[in-house]
């Protein structure tokens, strides 16, 4: 019986590894490919190297228009980081409120989070431009900064009401004895003890502005201060005919902030998909 | 006496009012700082969320173009919708592909996740490795790489001629022609199953063992269980993925984008419904119609929705 059963895992097992390698062989032909001169590229489906070369990537870095791939990347930086921590701010403040904290319409609130989870952003996409139009914040990457301060994404909001709501009450009742006020209560126990959910936001935040091409491309208009994915498309426009090989050596470039996430922060993906039921 | 019994009556309810109102005001101490904690969501909702809505809801009714002063028009935007080819194209490209992408894409992912469940060697690695691609799926990276793979020079095309197909077949470029193109995104949004799996898995481990377990004794054939068992008390779950999916994928505008171009691939063969509005909105500058464009998928998502969940009633199953 138990000889019966391990035959069976080891043939799923085989059959979930070829199913592994059918998914991820174009993400391996792509890395493999990005190594590979002009020449050996066209139409070739293996994995081997037959010559070797880091031309793609010389010529990657090298950037288009007179911007380098580093000053993209530090452009992206400069766009992502302020958003997220702009929405772990806002976010966990939201969620620490609903939470735990009691006022009128709590529940109306909650519902309205759910809703603007769900809600198209298209719908407000129009009124926005013009209203930063109007602000004189086109060309900038105000548009995209500023609202996550203000706790606009449902999504994390949900995340920091569903981890707090899985915090021992006690912890903060013994301290509201000891004297904290819902201030100090928040700073001192509910924010430390919510660092596995502000990991967890932080990279969803971190991975959905670094590939939120719509917004960045309506948002920022001079070359030099494009973005990873804004940069990617002028790469296609300057390479895509002459040199696949720099696309794939750009591609993977870009990749690598993400992939670093993944391997690094893996247990926290994993988890918060599965706590919050939602997108990646 | 009677006027002065009145004003007794009147003075004591105005006084309890006052009393009232600082008894409301010491409760208002106390919300004051959820109030402060919710402030920046408040203004955000007020300022980004809600004025926008109406704001668009009004541009709907106007032929607003951003540079002239706009002109309300009534409903004339929604009457041009109806006749215009363009946009009914949009929907049809759209509709395959989420009526085609999404239910594969679902299937994917929940048998995927009952083999997993069932127990295979290193689970934890061919978890992470089947969600990889929904984490990436997104970004501009790979809709250039699915270029460059259905391309006419690509990895499918090396692939086909590799298992002996004639030259006809392996020059077509799949993303250019306008009979295959919509395939290709249908190909890299079933990829991504990833995230729903991750869901499901959490769903399955939810239900309680005994239950497999009874269903042994009483000798039930696996296909039985997986529809009297796993199919009922997974159905919230799948009922959850399938709702928020099809938002998702009616939403997904990047991979259109930069596979079929700007202007929505060959033959308008890649025209997702938000690559038309970003066309109407951002080339043609015609903010209102476009306004029309995004509430009628606000209408269209909303009773999607709505439909989904009345015609499931019978089906989903809630313990409690």
């Amino acid at each position: 019986m138990k000889k019966r059963l391990m035959i069976f895992t080891t043939l799923k097992t085989i059959f979930v590894s070829m199913g592994a390698i059918l998914m991820t062989y174009p993400l391996i032909w792509m890395v493999v490919s990005s190594f590979r001169p002009e020449l050996d590229i066209f139409r070739e489906t293996s994995l081997i190297i037959r010559h070797f070369t880091l031309e793609n990537y010389i010529r990657a870095l090298q950037g288009v228009a007179g911007t380098t791939f580093f000053e993209y990347m530090t452009n992206t930086l400069k766009l992502v980081l302020p958003v997220v921590a702009g929405t772990l701010i806002s976010s966990s403040f939201v969620g620490y409120a609903i939470a735990r904290l009691d006022f009128p319409f709590k529940s109306f609130a909650f519902t309205i989070i759910l809703l603007t989870m769900m809600l198209p952003m298209h719908v407000m996409l129009i009124p926005r431009f013009i209203m930063f139009r109007e602000l004189g914040w086109l060309g900038t990457y105000l548009p995209l900064i500023v609202p996550s301060f203000f706790a606009v994404q449902g999504f994390f909001n949900y995340l920091f009401i569903q981890f707090i709501r899985g915090i021992p009450k006690e912890l903060d009742q013994a301290a509201t004895i000891d004297g904290c006020n819902p201030i100090s209560v928040f700073f001192r126990i509910i924010a430390p003890l919510s660092v596995p959910a502000y990991i967890t936001a932080g990279i969803f935040s971190f991975l959905w502005t670094y590939d939120d091409f719509f917004s960045q491309m309506i948002y920022i208009t001079r070359p030099s201060e494009f973005t990873i994915a804004l940069a990617l498309r002028q790469y296609m426009d300057a390479f895509e005919l002459t040199a696949f090989g720099v696309m794939f050596a750009t591609s993977v470039m870009s990749l690598i902030p993400i992939l670093v996430l993944f391997i690094t922060c893996q247990k926290y993906l994993v988890e918060g998909i599965a706590t919050t039921g939602l997108k990646g | 006496m009677k006027q002065l019994g009145l004003f007794k009556r009147r003075w004591r309810r105005k006084m309890s009012q006052i009393n009232l109102n600082s008894r409301q005001s010491k409760t208002w101490t106390s919300y004051k700082y959820a109030i402060l904690f919710m402030s920046p969501w408040i203004v955000g909702l007020v300022v980004f969320s809600i004025y926008p809505i109406f704001y668009s809801l009004y541009l709907a009714f106007t032929n607003f173009n951003l540079f002239d002063q706009a002109e309300f028009i009534g409903i004339e935007n929604f009457v041009t919708l109806i006749g215009d080819r363009r946009y009914l194209t949009s929907l049809v490209v759209t509709g395959t592909f989420v009526g085609i992408g999404v239910p594969l894409q679902l299937a994917f992912a929940l048998g995927l996740a009952m083999i997993l469940y069932q127990g295979v060697y290193g689970l934890k690695y061919f978890r992470a490795i089947y969600y990889l691609p929904a984490l990436l799926g997104g970004s501009v990276a790979i809709a250039m790489l699915w270029r460059l793979v259905f391309g006419s020079g690509g990895l499918l095309n090396g692939l086909l001629g590799a298992l002996g197909l004639p030259e006809s077949i392996t020059n077509i470029s799949w993303i250019s022609n306008p009979d295959f193109a919509l395939g290709t995104l249908i190909v890299l949004r079933v990829w991504q199953f990833g995230s729903p799996m991750l869901i499901f898995l959490a769903g399955l481990k939810q239900i309680p063992v005994e239950m497999y377990e009874a269903a042994y004794i009483d000798g039930v054939n696996p296909f039985s269980k997986f529809l009297y068992i796993t199919m009922p008390m997974l159905s919230p779950i799948i009922l959850f993925n399938l709702i928020m999916q099809i938002i998702f994928a009616f939403q997904s505008f990047t991979p259109a984008f930069i596979i079929g171009g700007p202007t929505g691939g060959a033959v308008d063969s890649l025209l997702l419904y938000t690559l038309y509005l970003f066309i109407i909105a951002f080339t043609f500058f015609q903010m209102g119609y476009a306004s029309a464009i995004a509430w009628v998928l606000v209408i269209l998502l909303g009773a999607l929705t709505l439909l989904i969940f009345k015609l499931s009633k019978r089906i989903v199953y809630y313990e409690n």
